[in-house]
């Protein structure tokens, strides 16, 4: 085979490698060896059973999100109100916890279902403000990811803080019967596993394989064309939002009832926005998604020991992530470079 | 300026766009260089104006060779290109697109910029309102701007791409007289890219014909016409006998509707259509014909009257209810508002289905998608995104993307940019559907085109329209009056 077609092949892994380059530069001007560093990150990561599970639990929410986001972004909608659909449907799935007495056979459905009807609404708030109100979704959704942390605070500090009196950090903890059921001393429920599973599924099906999902394509790519096919833009539109903001609710409300068990301020830590970054990765493709986003919850994670180990900050995760993600716009497309570039487009002449 | 164009070669990938043309223009006279779609004319001149870089050849300037790696390149050594889209700010005014570029200090010098504009349109002989907004110019001032940028520029050599296409007659003739006077009074060289015979004839002194991306003829002006045919297609295209379908019932009947967007009011327009009757919609460009389109196609609101498609009344419907309906429109964009570029063929195909399923079964569409291009002839697979199609094939895929039930078509400049050989294929398609009793409303600004096409044709101007007039006893120059607003 030709040298060409083999450094195409392989060229996804060059951001990936630059990126690692990186933040090894960086490990060094700090003075701490990168040998060393990684290894510290690997062993925060993968190092016991403990750490694998919390790996996986960071992966529910952000996986179940950027299946949503996937779907968003084929119809050209730049959802960044992703983070405040999953705080919306935290804050849902607790007002069930807190508010209603039944068995966990009803309390969990309805939590869940809850959560994903607000992140809905709450995207298809984003989506009408675009198509009536001609607001971008970039702005709306910023907006109503404002809104939404406020709305937050104002239930933690008000109607729903605990009895002992208000700590602006959290609820009470939801009772027992309104949380899902965890894998031993983990944070991880085996229900939002399967949910996550079901999520990129769908995403992947409806894209692929559905009417629905090819007239998102169409818009994304051309709005007015699409519309002149007869694509019903409005109504798809919003519909893709609420695809989106029902599988990032979901998100949110799994972030209740098994990551911290009550609401608290920052419930979602910027996994939307995080979502954002794995969706750009994946080129849109669903199949690579799980992999991007448990990459991201290793490194997320793993980071986390580094910081005891090396006294360096967690951020140097991020850091990782985020250079990545530049190195992957930047070059992750093997035709936009000068090295492979063909004139191949030929003038039509008009 | 002497240019001497030497064994020019650009090859994209396999294609060889010019496969060693070789050519020599003289100062002070007007070339026109002849072809149909796709004989390489746009990129042969995209090479003399620095935009692509040839594959090998020389370019020679008065005897110096030259390199130009990028078309500021090539104006400062004074080769110009106005190409079909003028490359202007829209959304500044005229004197900024002119300063643009052309000033290099901190601050703006309007004054002087001022006179310098006024001087050279009044040299050229254009009427330009410095202080307008690019985006109220039509394509003709437009043109004429860009000229005059030019001009400022020194450049020496003016290349025009199609300059004639979607421009108004009076705009041709000023654009003409100026030509003339660049080469004939001031020396400068000038050469037309054309498809159309009757505008080199007009203007040229001059004509080189490209085929297949070869020099296979040159010859001076006044020429036969058939030889120059003969030169660009090899055989001459038959045009078919057009045979009228009308029939007696009406099918679509516009009453006293009245409609207007944000610069134009049209009133009271009254039209009745017949099942199988090609009506032609004269007019330059925002005269109201395209508004029309619009009412009759339920993306814009008439204000009042009634629209009856075949007795229903569809006054009120919006788009996808009348395309539900029958109604069909075309607009001239056809990869801005058309298709989709990006998507395949075969995508087309399923996103237009009438009766989608909730899963698409993908080799049920790629097989209609091949039956489809079979019948209609494009040149592609199934698979082909639209974007890589030619513009005579993408215009074959949006009627192969047309219902077949279809009682109306809109279309906007249905054969824009299309050789005489795919203008008689679309056409051919479009009596097709007319012979099934389908009804054609189209606008265009081929005035020929219209002649030779329509059944009935009406004239648009300044929102008014003009009487009605039988295409067989018309001819071009009573339709340009009707223009010019005679009712």
């Amino acid at each position: 085979m030709r040298f060409e077609s083999w450094a195409k092949r392989l060229w996804p892994l060059v951001p990936v490698l630059g990126a690692i380059l990186v933040t090894a530069l960086l490990l060094l001007a700090f003075g701490v060896s990168p040998g060393e560093g990684f290894g510290a990150m690997l062993r925060g990561a993968f190092g016991d059973d403990q750490k694998l599970l919390s790996v996986l639990a960071f992966w529910v929410p952000l996986t179940l999100a950027s299946a949503g986001l996937v779907v968003a972004f084929t119809a050209g909608l730049w959802n960044i109100g992703v983070e405040g659909q999953i705080v919306m449907g935290a804050i849902a799935s607790s007002w069930v916890a807190l508010r209603l007495d039944a068995p966990s056979y009803v309390m969990i459905p309805l939590e869940l279902l809850a959560g994903m009807a607000a992140g809905a609404l709450w995207a298809a708030l984003a989506g009408v403000l675009k198509t009536r109100g001609k607001v971008h979704e970039i702005f709306g959704g910023l907006a109503l990811n404002n809104l939404a942390i406020i709305f937050t605070n104002y239930l933690i500090s008000g109607p729903w803080q605990p009895p002992e009196g208000g700590t602006f950090r959290g609820t009470a903890p939801f009772p027992e019967k309104a949380l899902l059921p965890l894998l031993g001393e983990s944070r991880l429920s085996p229900l939002s596993v399967v949910l996550t599973i079901l999520a990129l599924i769908c995403a992947y099906f409806i894209l692929r394989g559905t009417t629905w999902g090819l007239r998102l394509k169409a818009l994304g790519k051309n709005a007015i064309s699409a519309f002149l096919l007869g694509v019903r833009s409005e109504r798809e539109l919003i519909l893709a939002m609420m695809v989106c903001g029902a599988l990032a609710g979901l998100g949110g409300s799994v972030r209740v009832l098994s990551w911290f068990e009550s609401l608290r301020q920052s419930i979602s830590g910027g996994i939307g926005f995080l979502a954002l970054l794995v969706v750009m990765l994946s080129g849109l493709r669903v199949t690579l998604i799980p992999f991007i986003a448990f990459f991201f919850s290793a490194v997320l994670n793993g980071s986390i020991t580094l910081q005891l180990r090396t006294q360096l900050h967690s951020a140097l995760g991020g850091i990782l992530t985020a250079v990545m993600v530049l190195l992957v716009l930047l070059f992750g497309d093997p035709n936009q470079l000068n090295i492979f570039r063909k004139e191949t487009e030929v003038d039509s002449d008009e | 300026m002497k240019v001497s164009l030497i064994d020019i070669r650009k090859y994209f990938g396999d294609v060889r766009a010019n496969d060693g043309i070789t050519l020599h223009l003289d100062p002070g006279r007007i070339y026109g260089l002849l072809g149909e779609n796709g004989a390489g004319k746009s990129t042969l001149m995209k090479v003399l104006s620095g935009y692509h870089q040839q594959t090998a050849g020389t370019i020679e300037l008065d005897g110096q060779p030259a390199a130009f790696d990028s078309p500021a390149e090539a104006l400062r050594r004074g080769v110009g290109m106005i190409y079909q889209d003028p490359l202007d700010v829209p959304s500044m005014r005229v004197l900024d697109n002119y300063l643009l570029g052309r000033d290099s200090q901190l601050a703006l010098n309007k004054q002087i910029g001022e006179t310098e504009l006024l001087a050279n349109a009044a040299r050229l002989g254009f009427n330009i309102d410095i202080r307008a907004y690019i985006d109220t110019l039509t394509l003709g001032e437009r043109q004429q701007l860009e000229m005059l940028r030019m001009l400022a520029f020194g450049a020496q050599v003016f290349i025009l791409d199609e300059p004639t296409t979607g421009i108004s007659s009076d705009q041709k003739e000023s654009l003409f007289q100026s030509l003339r006077k660049l080469a004939h009074e001031e020396g400068k060289t000038v050469i037309l890219v054309s498809h159309k015979l009757s505008e080199v004839q007009e203007l040229c002194d001059h004509v080189m014909v490209l085929r297949r991306g070869k020099l296979v003829g040159e010859a001076d002006i006044p020429c036969p016409t058939d030889t120059l045919v003969r030169m660009m297609f090899e055989d001459i295209p038959p045009q078919q006998e057009r045979i009228s379908r009308v029939q007696d019932a009406v099918g679509l009947s516009v009453e006293n509707v009245s409609f207007e967007d944000d610069r134009l009011a049209v009133k009271d327009i009254h039209l009745d259509l017949h099942a199988g009757e090609v009506f032609g919609l004269a007019g330059l460009e925002g005269s109201g014909q395209r508004l029309l389109l619009q009412v009759c196609a339920g993306f814009i609101k008439a204000q009042q009257g009634r629209l009856v498609l075949h007795g229903e009344d569809v006054s009120d419907y919006s788009y996808h209810r009348m395309r539900e309906a029958g109604v069909a429109y075309l607009p001239a964009g056809r990869l801005e508002e058309g298709l989709i570029a990006g998507l395949s063929v075969m995508e087309h195909v399923a996103l237009s289905d009438p009766q989608p399923t909730f899963t698409i079964n993908w080799a049920h569409y790629e097989a209609e998608t091949a039956e489809r291009i079979a019948r209609y002839q494009v040149v592609g697979q199934p698979q082909t995104p639209v974007d890589a199609l030619s513009g005579g094939n993408q215009q074959r895929t949006l009627f192969a993307l047309l219902r077949p039930d279809v009682k109306l078509i809109l279309l906007e400049h249905p054969t824009r940019g299309l050789d005489v050989r795919s203008a008689e294929w679309i056409w051919q398609l479009m009596f097709g559907r007319v012979a099934r009793g389908a009804m054609i409303l189209f606008m265009s600004a081929d005035l020929d085109e219209l002649v030779a096409r329509s059944d009935r044709i009406a004239a648009f101007s300044g929102g008014r329209m003009s009487r009605v007039v039988e295409a067989e006893k018309t001819t071009a120059e009573e339709l340009g009056h009707l223009i010019g607003g005679e009712v």
